[in-house]
């Protein structure tokens, strides 16, 4: 059962208060939320965002389910589930306009509806670029069920054969006699026959596509400009308390004394809260604390100022957390790689191989620690009552916070409701749920609803960061290509989060862009290296993709440099002839594509060469430049889809300006074209705030950094011309979200080489150039 | 009591007069619209109007908005006959496709608008000047700017067509 069934009361008002936002105050809007026991955030119909008007009155009462994501009432209007989360990269309207599709449903009649955290729904983990290269033929079939169960009850009433009917533009057609019947004549006569097994039912030949591939009207804008989307910060509940939470600064730290005298005589501070201790590792669990609980934010953050705390760091590995240093610590890792490591894997053999000097290319690349700096901080809101747990929470993995959150109140999973809000950002930080759990925790101690809100301090300095890392590339020119490819990476491991003996990357991890390198080369060897791991590092877009496409990416154009050859000519020598790259099978077992086995997601050399040829097509980077000006390009393969990536820069008095930037894509098909071009231009920001000027550097264990003035982000001011050229495809689609982030670096710092012969091997560019 | 008119309506407020703008807005006025991003002045994520200026609602402790109109992404819409209308700037944010997480927009938007309300025909640099106090991490700055010349054309369109002597045009 759909949750837009389970709760129509609440619905109704959510959706008629948000129509009418300059006659209804927001608190109606939100009340409506908050007294839902199930909390169902809806957004507006599509419907009413294209005609700019209030919707027909919807009576939910007479929807009929066909199926778990779709339900059609009688006046026609079709509500789609999206069961994914949605950050910014559109699959609110993606998912949705798939299913639409196989349906034929007529989209100005379609509301999209957000679900809650649950398992019927298959897996909601939006991460990994996946929701669509994973499962578009999943959001075809759940689109194909309801229209096998309309066409079926079509031709009951008909007293015809299935095949005897057709579907189209919101209606079966009889097609001996063309009668037709409407989505909303047959709705209730479908839902009572039998869901159909979703391997039996037929998909559409794509050639006959309505929706997919085409910009529709996306979901949600509306509500956006309007300051009605609803986010994690702005939930309010009846007798809700806000609470800021004082976090130890080192990872593992534990509160050893508090004094809450002063905090506790705070106007609206009702109380203050030790979190409980938690043992390393730390998991995706809160980090323990004390917290400030107050009737308003404010107060909750004053109240937090009075506190003091001292903290215990006597645990043998807590000390030595508190010891780590980002000078030291990459200092060591750039000499680990600089050293023969674990071999993962070997083609021929470089150890024989004598290098002629002159024709050989050695460097070692580094980047810092990055944080996600999503605009909303982590928050969370948690209710219990009586053995029942209901959450409003911004979070990439509902169904994981949902099973976290059973187990730490020893409730069954179904105990648990897991509203799912938007997320003002995330790019990976909101797949962890430890926010959520410290609402959970804190509601369950002081007996009221609770929202957690992390100040922008306490996200810079608590977050889950993108590892510092060193990469070293050494390979020999043969005339306008090379080999004896020899390259090391090493980095803190997501996995030492979960184990504390985990102390190098995973396969999977050695697959983003490291050990599955594309090069048709003899001899190869790559390797890593064991190090331990001190602060909480996490999933940030693209994950190694970042370091690997740096390290890639920039030895390419030195190895054409060297070579006196076109980078874009070295990129095409190296990838070598047309063929079906199989890491698997030249050298690297462990391979893992991306999670796909499937021969459609196979690594083809030809669509690797296309679109590097379409971005120089496109962007002309081959064309002479003004005297300190350059171009830089790049090219990865990640999550599937292949991108290549130009950048224009000029460098005049240690002064850098970028001037032009481009990415071409070959995604497969392009669900949502717009969206597509959309994060496009969002990973070309990233790109340059990355590149140029973020860093978290730690010292003594504590993150130096704690808002935008020292963990730079780039401004509009720094934002140069974007073009996106997306590659016309009809393959089975790839990844969006992260695969135009990771060659983007490389193309920049290539570009500051090439305007002015300075190659920046150790990001970010602000250490040596004012950007 | 601390008296503003917000949004149009005379409001009194009964808070700690240190109490930011942004936390009496959100949690006072359960007007959410308006965000917090920094809560230090940097990001621009919390832009109000006062008296039509652009404010950072997080540093701008309640008691200075005391007597002063304050208009927040609730109030930026124009109030005619028909009901709430877009404010061109809203409109040209939903033409362009603007925003992706959406979560500064509210902050971009009352910046755009206030720039908007100045200067209707601004250049690129006028553009960068006044609108990098909005930091976006989803990276939708090109199509602010595309945005903010579509609703000036809009704006200046408007302007034209009202008789000039002390009637208010399109202004936030």
């Amino acid at each position: 059962m759909s949750p837009l069934i389970e709760q129509p009361a609440a619905v109704g008002t959510i959706n008629g208060a948000a129509k009418h936002v300059s006659k209804v105050t927001r608190r109606s809007v939100l009340q409506a939320l908050g007294l839902s026991s199930a909390g169902l955030v809806l957004f507006s119909p599509v419907q009413a965002m294209a005609q700019n008007k209030a919707p027909q009155k919807q009576n939910t009462a007479q929807d009929f389910e066909l199926g778990v994501f779709v339900s059609i009432a009688k006046n026609d209007e079709v509500r789609i589930v999206n069961h994914r989360a949605e950050m910014g990269q559109g699959i609110l309207t993606s998912v949705p306009q798939i299913i639409a599709d196989e349906l034929e449903a007529d989209w100005s009649k379609v509301t999209v509806v957000q679900a809650q955290g649950d398992p019927k729904y298959g897996s909601q983990a939006t991460g990994g670029s996946a929701s669509i290269r994973q499962h578009f033929n999943d959001h075809r079939q759940m689109g194909a069920i309801a229209r096998t169960m309309l066409e079926q009850a079509a031709a009951s009433v008909w007293q015809v054969n299935a095949s005897g009917v057709t579907t189209k533009n919101h209606q079966v057609i009889n097609r001996k006699t063309q009668q037709a019947l409407s989505f909303g004549e047959l709705a209730e006569l479908a839902a009572q026959l039998p869901v159909p097994d979703k391997a039996a039912v037929t998909l559409k030949d794509p050639k006959d596509f309505t929706l997919i591939g085409r910009d529709v009207k996306l979901a949600g804008q509306e509500a956006i400009i309007k300051g009605e989307a609803v986010y994690a910060q702005d939930i309010q509940l009846p007798n809700m308390l806000i609470a800021s939470i004082e976090r130890p600064p080192v990872v593992g730290a534990k509160v050893k004394s508090f004094n809450a005298d002063a905090a506790k005589k705070v106007k609206g501070v009702i109380a203050v809260i030790q979190l409980k201790d938690r043992p390393l590792p730390v998991n995706v669990k809160p980090v323990s604390g004390v917290a400030v609980l107050a009737t308003n934010t404010w107060a909750a953050h004053e109240g937090r100022k009075q506190l003091t705390v001292e903290w215990d760091t006597s645990d043998a590995r807590v000390n030595q957390n508190a010891q780590h240093n980002t000078d030291q610590y990459l200092k060591a890792l750039v000499e680990k790689v600089n050293h023969k490591g674990r071999r993962v894997r070997t083609e021929g053999n470089t150890d024989k191989h004598v290098y002629n000097e002159a024709n050989t290319v050695e460097a070692t690349y580094t980047i810092p620690y990055h944080h996600h700096m999503s605009m909303e901080t982590p928050a969370a809101t948690a209710v219990i009552k009586d053995n029942t747990c209901t959450v409003w929470t911004g979070t990439q993995n509902p169904q994981w916070a949902k099973k976290l959150i059973a187990e730490e109140l020893g409730i069954d999973a179904q105990a648990v409701t897991v509203n799912m809000t938007l997320m003002g950002g995330a790019f990976g930080r909101k797949g962890k749920n430890d926010y959520t759990l410290e609402a959970v925790e804190l509601a369950k101690t002081v007996g009221r609803p609770v929202k957690v809100v992390w100040t922008r301090e306490d996200d810079v300095k608590h977050g889950f960061y993108h590892s510092i890392s060193a990469n070293y590339c050494k390979a020999e020119i043969n005339k306008d290509r090379a080999d004896h490819w020899v390259q090391r990476v090493a980095y803190p491991p997501i996995g030492a989060i979960f184990d504390l003996n985990a102390k190098s990357p995973s396969n999977s991890a050695l697959s983003l862009g490291f050990a599955d390198i594309p090069f048709e080369l003899e001899h190869l060897s790559c390797e890593t290296q064991d190090v331990e791991t001190h602060v909480r590092v996490g999933w940030f877009r693209a994950v190694a993709n970042i370091n690997n496409a740096f390290a890639l990416g920039s030895f390419v154009d030195e190895l054409a440099v060297k070579a006196k050859v076109p980078t874009h000519t070295m990129w095409l020598n190296l990838l070598g002839k047309d063929r079906i790259i199989n890491p698997a099978k030249e050298g690297f077992k462990e391979w893992d594509n991306y999670g796909h086995k499937k021969q459609e997601y196979a690594l083809d050399s030809r669509r690797m060469k296309k679109i590097i040829q379409l971005l120089m097509t496109q962007s002309k980077a081959d064309a002479p430049t003004a005297k300190n000006e350059g171009w830089g390009i790049s090219y990865a393969h990640s999550f599937n889809s292949y991108v290549a990536a130009a950048t224009k820069v000029r460098v005049v008095d240690n002064k850098l300006t970028v001037l032009e930037m481009h990415t071409a894509i070959d995604c497969g098909v392009a669900v949502t074209p717009d969206r597509v071009k959309s994060q496009m231009e969002g990973a070309m920001i990233m790109g340059l705030s990355t590149a140029l000027m973020s860093e978290i550097t730690v010292k003594e264990g504590v993150v130096e950094q704690s808002n935008f003035h020292d963990y730079l982000s780039a401004r509009i001011n720094q934002c140069p011309s974007l073009f996106v050229h997306i590659m016309d495809s009809s393959a089975a689609p790839g990844g969006v979200g992260e695969p135009g982030f990771p060659p983007i670096l490389p193309s920049i710092t290539n570009a500051i080489f090439h305007a002015s012969g300075q190659r920046i091997r150790n990001l970010p560019v602000n250490k040596v150039l004012s950007v | 009591m601390l008296k503003l008119t917000l949004n149009g309506q005379k409001v009194a407020l009964d808070v700690d007069p240190n109490m930011p703008l942004l936390y009496a807005l959100r949690d006072i006025q359960q007007l959410t619209g308006t965000k917090f991003g920094c809560g230090a002045g940097l990001c621009g994520a919390c832009t109000v109007h006062m008296d039509g200026e652009s404010i950072r609602s997080c540093i701008t402790p309640v008691s200075v908005v005391e007597g002063k109109t304050v208009t927040t992404i609730e109030g930026l819409g124009i109030d005619n006959a028909k009901g709430d209308e877009l404010h061109p700037v809203q409109q040209a944010w939903l033409d362009n496709r603007v925003p992706q997480c959406g979560y500064c927009q509210a902050g971009q938007m009352m910046s755009a608008a206030a720039l908007l309300a100045k200067n209707a025909n601004p250049s690129d640099e006028d553009i960068n000047n006044h609108m990098q106090g909005n930091i976006c991490r989803c990276g939708t700055y090109p199509r602010i700017k595309k945005a903010i010349k579509q609703a000036g054309v809009m704006i200046q369109e408007v302007n034209k067509a009202k008789p000039v002597s002390g009637k208010k045009g399109v202004q936030a």
